[in-house]
């Protein structure tokens, strides 16, 4: 692949998110509530999503994710940094000057019980988009809600029945209608298949990938689950504690690892086939995930890592970006300028893992 | 298994699911009626409850019936030699007559007249008022909970009867100021409720889903939230119905509501003390009505409220299960309680 057919020609990017901060503060006091700590949800995040591609966005609970999500479609306001959509910044705008780019960004949720008010019916859960943006009435909106509701799997019939008269699977479905029904460019799908049955995810995955395909939609692919962002995304990035610690083209990230945190990750996952899970060393990683109040100094992985060393604990490594070969080797020139998103391999470490290298040495254990 | 693998049988699971045919849903009304109909005082309640609304309806029916209207005094038929109240069954009168000789049946029905309309009218504009109250002050929360939190808190913490009694006696007593005064202090209640519920359900996914679609804040708490509060206020509503209820006969006892010759149960109460050694029927007749409106009212809202809990179809079956070991029991003669079926809420030692 060309080394430098980059994102940086704006055309091509649908978000970019530049130095992205999300604190919530932390209130204590019984009467007179005072600001103690702030939650470090997303500490300065730049990534770009790509025209009618995917990004799929892993990490831990706990990691930012669905916060980067959040400020990313505009739900809650960003501390600092800006959202940048389709070449307007879109950074905290007023509810009134958010409303037409609603019909631009949907959200798919992670819970398809939750995401649903189970006091109205499917059609007017579906029909929802339209009423709001006065964009179809009557016998229209009910056609465009039928069309939808055939688009995504559903039995058009269906229209009266309340959301407690479907599945796990087909309820998801009607949050996809749902989201589908302005054509929004981007959808984000917020861990949209981690509440559903294996056999259930791999339709609404098929689903997803259909829809893009056909409306040219761009993902922001949000999981906890290696596999499904494997088969969905174009690009990847890993998050831990607030910031990406890894990201680059789906191929590059999975077969060559850089950074311990990814590896773990990727050992952790079940394997396809019985033989590579068998043949995989198995890393695991010791302790918890540290506070987001007070993340640790340096790498923010530092106490968990098999790598770390005292360098790791008072400098933070910044993403460089990597060649793709065997060997854990800086590409020159070391751009820091690459984005997350983009063509690039980058990662946040001071000592990168090779190809094939051991973590286990480390204080990890091996699995037969 | 990789995900091709899984897509393959996942359509294998679709068309098993296709071929099982329609599944018949049923919403949450349908659900809390079927429960609450195999619920045998609730039942009895609601009966009771729409008994009393018709009798109260057709009031002047049973006047016509007696030839008895309801402020007519009969100072030959309704009085004995002594000039003392007729019993009931007396010449016509078929709860006996009062301390001027009037029917106390018809006068109890017109005074079912008020004591619903009170209840009912107090209790819709305190839904009302509270449903909006808490409603805003869930939702936004910040400084306009704040400010209607506190506002709801003073109400709570009023000492009622005595504001009650201060308004009746300022204002003259009268309809309309027994209604100011119990949907002043009813609002608060079902206020504080619909605060908490809208809280619970703000956090809710499709929540956030309806704003990511663009949905303002009227929307959403309207088309949202708003039919997701209506079972808890209907079940708050109808225990606030006999609560108004005894609210108004309380003042109209103490002369401070309805005013004589309009019949209330309280004024009458308050009546009938002074004759209740030579009238009996005169006190027992409008406490015994009072006494089973609002014993109605109570059972049916606390009925209501157990038919939306998902978990009473479980506590019914279980002691339909109970019953139907009892039977067997006894059938198989008395030889313990393990001669049946186990019961699992008994624990195995038997304490």
């Amino acid at each position: 692949m060309g080394a430098d057919d980059n994102v940086s020609s704006d055309d091509n990017v649908l978000v970019r998110v530049e130095n992205l901060v999300k604190h919530f503060p932390v209130k204590a006091g019984g009467f007179v509530k005072h600001t103690v700590g702030h939650v470090h949800a997303v500490d300065d995040v730049s990534l770009v999503i790509e025209r009618g591609k995917t990004l799929g966005l892993v990490g831990e609970t706990g990691s930012g994710k669905s916060t980067l999500a959040r400020c990313v479609a505009g739900l809650i306001p960003v501390t600092s940094g800006t959202v940048n959509f389709n070449g307007r910044d879109i950074t905290n705008l007023s509810r009134g000057a958010m409303r037409p780019l609603r019909r631009e960004v949907q959200m798919i949720f992670q819970d398809p019980y939750s995401s649903l008010n189970p006091r109205r019916r499917v059609g007017a859960i579906i029909g929802d988009p339209f009423t709001v943006h006065k964009t179809a009435t009557g016998a229209e909106r009910k056609r465009q809600v039928q069309d939808l509701m055939e688009r995504v799997g559903l039995n058009p019939e269906h229209y009266n029945r309340f959301p407690a008269e479907f599945s796990g699977g087909q309820r998801q479905r009607i949050g996809v209608a749902r989201a589908l029904a302005l054509r929004p460019k981007l959808i984000i799908c917020d861990e949209p298949v981690s509440a559903l049955d294996v056999s259930i995810q791999a339709q609404v995955l098929n689903l997803l990938a259909d829809l893009q395909q056909e409306y040219g939609l761009s993902y922001l692919f949000i999981a906890h689950d290696l596999e499904v962002v494997r088969h969905v995304s174009d690009k990847v990035a890993v998050m831990y504690l607030g910031r990406i610690g890894e990201a680059g083209p789906k191929e590059s990230l999975y077969e060559h690892p850089r950074h311990p945190y990814s590896v773990a990750l990727l050992s952790a996952a079940s394997a396809a086939d019985p033989d590579t899970a068998a043949a995989r060393q198995r890393v695991i990683l010791t302790g918890d995930v540290p506070s987001p109040i007070d993340p640790p100094a340096g790498c923010r992985f530092h106490p968990r890592c098999p790598k770390a060393q005292d360098l790791c604990a008072t400098e933070e490594p910044a993403l460089v970006r990597y060649k793709q070969s065997a060997a854990a080797e800086v590409a020159s020139p070391a751009a820091a300028a690459e984005t997350v998103g983009g063509e690039a391999h980058l990662a946040a470490c001071h000592f990168p893992v090779a190809d094939g290298e051991s973590l286990a040495a480390a204080g990890t254990k091996e699995l037969a | 298994m990789s995900i091709t693998e899984i897509d393959f049988q996942a359509q294998g699971a679709e068309s098993a699911q296709e071929a099982s045919g329609p599944v018949e849903g049923r919403t949450q009304w349908q659900l809390t009626w079927r429960r609450l109909r195999s619920d045998r005082v609730s039942m009895i309640a609601l009966g009771v409850v729409i008994l009393m609304i018709v009798l109260a309806v057709i009031a002047p029916v049973f006047a016509g019936i007696t030839h008895h209207p309801v402020d007519t005094s009969y100072p030959n038929q309704g009085e004995n030699a002594y000039g003392n109240p007729v019993g009931p069954f007396t010449n016509g009168f078929w709860l006996g007559s009062d301390s001027v000789g009037r029917d106390v049946f018809v006068r109890i029905l017109y005074g079912a007249r008020v004591s619903l309309e009170v209840g009912i009218i107090t209790t819709a504009i305190a839904a009302f008022l509270g449903v909006a109250i808490g409603l805003m002050a869930g939702y936004f929360g910040g400084i306009i909970d704040t400010v209607l939190g506190r506002l709801t808190d003073a109400v709570l913490a009023f000492p009622y009867v005595i504001l009650a009694l201060a308004l009746a006696e300022a204002f003259g007593p009268s309809l309309t100021i027994i209604l100011i005064v119990i949907t002043f202090f009813s609002w608060a209640g079902i206020a504080r409720i619909v605060r908490g519920q809208t809280l619970a359900i703000k956090e809710r996914e499709y929540i956030e889903a309806a704003r990511s679609i663009g949905a303002g804040p009227f929307r959403i708490m309207f088309v949202d939230i708003l039919p997701n509060l209506l079972a808890p206020v209907l079940v708050v509503a109808t225990l606030y119905i006999p609560n108004a209820i005894v609210f108004e006969s309380t003042l109209s006892f103490l002369g401070l509501g309805i005013q004589p010759p309009t019949p209330s149960w309280g004024n009458m109460l308050a009546d009938a003390e002074n004759f209740y050694q030579v009238a009996w029927w005169y006190l027992l007749f409008p406490a015994l009505f009072l006494l089973i409106t609002t014993l109605a009212f109570n059972l049916l809202g606390d009925g209501i409220r157990d038919a939306m809990d998902p978990r009473t179809e479980r506590l019914i079956a279980a002691r339909r299960m109970r019953g139907l070991r009892a039977k067997r029991r006894k059938a198989a003669g008395g030889s313990g309680p393990d001669s049946s079926l186990p019961d699992p809420v008994r624990a195995p030692d038997g304490s």
